[in-house]
């Protein structure tokens, strides 16, 4: 490489989009909306026998400003789901957003008059994630997951880099 | 029916006559089905009465019988502490009316179950202090657990905030 | 919200946040109701500044998605009004458009730390409502699992409230208890988290020797597990300072205002329907009832804490007493048949499309059976009409009347107490919202 023999030894070239990709999906902060019993799997996730910190990704924090990935993780009803917009409408870009579980994803098992079915109606999301709720291992893959997605993303239209995944 | 309750009936019977409408036995629950005026004086000499008295109120809650008379029936749970036994307590109203004295004075734990008995069915209590609703959102329109209310809702009931 | 404004009653006349408040008339009811709470303690100060305060929905220590209102002067409470509905998922509703059968999976949601319990409970309401019973074999099986859970709930009540009020470790440390328990529901249910176990007229599975096994593994070590966690606090005089005398409730108002559970047994009042109102096996069970005296939020820990050891003592007897037998009961047309007879049999296929497809159909009447959960008196009330679902499904739910007490028992204190008391009544929003 041209570059590379000019600046000589101790430089590297790479893409500025897999540069930032890598720098953002090993620092994702994720602000955990625990709303019901997938929250209660959100906190096993944590715990000393799944331990989320392998990843990278244990810094949970409760205020949307220093936050990156939204896990919302629950049941989301009319009532909350303003709440829940507010807070992601909080979070600094760029952000992104699993669905845990089946009742985020989709309404799941509850299909009635206060839930909303699906949170894609109202928030773009970017990994929906299967399980009702989730194994903590299911979180790991969907957080994985957005790892990728976040890798590959452009760093100047990152929104629209990818279509949004399931996983199972 | 076991000696205990029987007596509390029976007390109950000669006290109010006729405002106990009615009292059924199913699977060894009792149901004393009681007029709409005397609840609140059933409800204290329940509470206070010497031989069985009931202080925990376990629930209030109401029933859509989705009848031409008398459509909503409020209902109440008491437990005795000391006796050990359960009853209860059934006031039917109507449609065009549906109203019931409240019994916050005499249990004020009763307050978040009428409270929820208001929104779910749209019954009132005259003498609740603070009677919201306590699930729905303050401007929502309807009662939902009223039979023909919708199970998936009416469309537009419930705004979402706009996906942008 | 605001910092400061003037006394309340300039609040009213000449609101100052004009722009962040809506006019008298348009405020709503929530605000306004906090606003009309009439404080009979009176402050001595001076200045008489008032301030609002939003806690909730969205908040690490509101145990899931309560918000709370409140009124301020300086850091004191001077009252606080609770606003559920955020997790309000309508059970009572899908209830009457389900079968029984299908509902027990809904059961599970309702109190998601300990769903054993609701499934025990709700079936119980169900057989007392067709009329049968389980066989003893089921019957100490959900027993044994009923206990196991109120463990890892507990555990989790004790763990969160510790980490409210400032030691995280112990949190952990319950977590790990809290994976061997989820491990003995992977192996004998199937399902870590969410059981679904009970049926009508039995349990869905019998139990191996090797849940056996797993559940005498866990039982052996878990009291000295949970001894090294109380030695984290109960010699600790951060924690002690933080609970000690903070949200006391006095017998006669929690009975009053209808605490159940854990919480009534703190301030002195020995309700427990596992002996009270007995059932399952638990007449044939010796254990003691727990209670503390004073009432504030230390009382309810030590409660949760002894009755732990007590849930250790039941799970050693339902395994020594454990019978042999059937799981179902005799009842074709109410209990679903097993699934190998269905596959070889014309009555048993016969059965069991009818019990899918139109439900065990109870006599027409109304039950209410209650039963201790490890939050307090979860009853469910059934009302049926001689169909496959029932007509009208009422939840009593233990957190949501235990949550009435909160505007009770902050009054008063300072801020930072709110967790300490809003852990110690340990609220699961999935069951106080329904």
């Amino acid at each position: 490489m041209g570059l590379e023999s000019a600046l000589g030894e101790g430089y590297l070239t790479t893409q500025l989009d897999a540069l930032v990709g890598w720098a953002r999906k090993n620092s994702l902060w994720p602000m955990p909306m625990g709303l019901s019993c997938c929250a209660i799997e959100l906190m096993s996730a944590g715990d000393p026998r799944h331990d989320i910190s392998r990843f990278g990704m244990e810094v949970m924090r409760f205020s949307p400003r220093q936050s990156d990935v939204m896990i919302v993780a629950g049941t989301v009803t009319y009532k909350m789901a303003h709440v829940v917009r507010k807070i992601y409408d909080q979070m600094a870009e760029p952000r992104w957003v699993i669905a845990m579980g089946a009742c985020a994803s989709s309404g799941g098992m509850f299909r009635s008059y206060s839930v909303v079915q699906g949170i894609d109606q109202f928030l773009p999301v970017d990994v929906f994630t299967a399980g009702c709720p989730p194994r903590p291992e299911n979180l790991f893959n969907a957080l994985i997951k957005l790892q990728e997605i976040v890798q590959q993303s452009s760093v100047l239209d990152y929104r629209n880099s990818n279509e949004p995944i399931i996983v199972s | 029916m076991n000696n205990v309750l029987q007596q509390t009936v029976d007390s109950l019977r000669a006290r109010f006559g006729d405002a106990v409408e009615e009292v059924r036995e199913f699977r060894d629950d009792v149901i004393v089905v009681v007029g709409r005026s005397a609840i609140v004086d059933v409800a204290t000499w329940l509470r206070d009465n010497e031989t069985c008295p009931f202080p925990l109120c376990e629930d209030v809650f109401g029933i859509d019988a989705w009848t031409r008379k008398q459509r909503f029936e409020v209902n109440y749970h008491f437990f005795s502490l000391t006796c050990k036994q359960r009853i209860h307590l059934k006031v039917r109203v109507e449609e065009n009316d549906p109203s019931v004295p409240s019994i916050t004075g005499v249990y004020p734990g009763a307050g978040w179950y009428e409270r929820e008995t208001f929104d779910m069915y749209g019954i009132t209590f005259p003498g609740h202090r603070d009677l919201r609703r306590s699930y729905m959102p303050e401007d929502f329109e309807y009662h939902p657990l009223r039979k023909d209310y919708p199970l998936m809702g009416i469309p537009g009931a419930l705004p979402l905030p706009k996906r942008g | 919200m605001s910092d400061k404004t003037k006394s309340t009653q300039d609040y009213f006349d000449a609101p100052i946040l004009t722009d962040q408040l809506p006019p008298k008339e348009k405020r709503t009811k929530l605000l306004q109701a906090l606003l009309d709470m009439d404080p009979d303690l009176s402050f001595d100060d001076p200045l008489e500044n008032d301030m609002i305060l939003n806690m909730g929905p969205s908040h690490p220590a509101t145990h899931g998605v309560l918000r709370i209102l409140l009124r301020l002067d300086g850091e004191t409470i001077v009252s606080a009004m609770p606003e559920l509905g955020y997790l309000h998922r309508g059970y009572e509703k899908i209830a009457e458009n389900e079968t029984y059968h299908e509902f027990i999976t809904h059961t599970d949601r309702l109190d998601y730390l300990q769903p054993v319990h609701n499934n025990v409970g709700y079936i119980l309401a169900v057989e007392k409502l067709l009329g049968i019973e389980a066989p003893p074999r089921a019957q100490y099986i959900r027993t044994l699992l009923a206990e196991l859970a109120r463990i890892s709930s507990h555990l989790v009540g004790f763990g969160v409230m510790a980490m409210d009020v400032g030691a995280m470790t112990l949190l952990l440390w319950c977590f790990r208890e809290r994976e061997k328990i989820h491990d003995i529901f992977d192996l004998v249910v199937g399902a870590r988290f969410t059981t679904s176990f009970t049926r009508i007229g039995g349990i869905a599975q019998d139990i191996t020797d090797e849940g056996l096994a797993a559940i005498r593994a866990f039982t052996d070590q878990f009291l000295a597990r949970l001894d090294e966690g109380e030695r984290l606090l109960n010699r600790n005089r951060i924690f002690f300072d933080r609970c000690r005398n903070v949200g006391v409730i006095s017998a006669e108002d929690a009975l009053a205002i209808g605490l159940t559970g854990p919480n009534l047994r703190g301030s002195g009042i020995p309700l427990d329907l596992r002996r009270d109102n007995p059932y399952l096996i638990y007449d044939q069970l010796d254990f003691d009832v727990i209670t503390e005296n004073e009432g504030d939020s230390l009382a309810r820990y030590f409660v949760r804490l002894r009755e732990m050891k007590e849930s250790v003592k039941m799970v050693y007897q339902c395994l020594e007493k454990l019978p042999v037998g059937p799981v179902h009961a005799h009842e074709p047309k109410k209990v679903l048949p097993r699934k190998e007879r269905i596959y070889t049999r014309m009555e048993e296929l016969i059965h069991d499309f009818m019990i899918v497809n139109h439900g065990v159909n109870p006599p027409s009447g109304e039950v209410y059976h209650a039963i201790e959960s490890s939050k307090g008196q979860l009853g469910f009330h059934i009302v049926s009409r001689g169909e496959g679902h029932p007509w009208r499904l009422k939840i009593r739910s233990p957190s949501f009347c235990n949550l009435q007490a909160l505007p009770m028992l902050l009054k008063g204190h300072l801020l930072s107490d709110i967790l300490a008391v809003l852990g110690s009544l340990d609220p699961v929003m999935g069951e106080a919202d329904k």
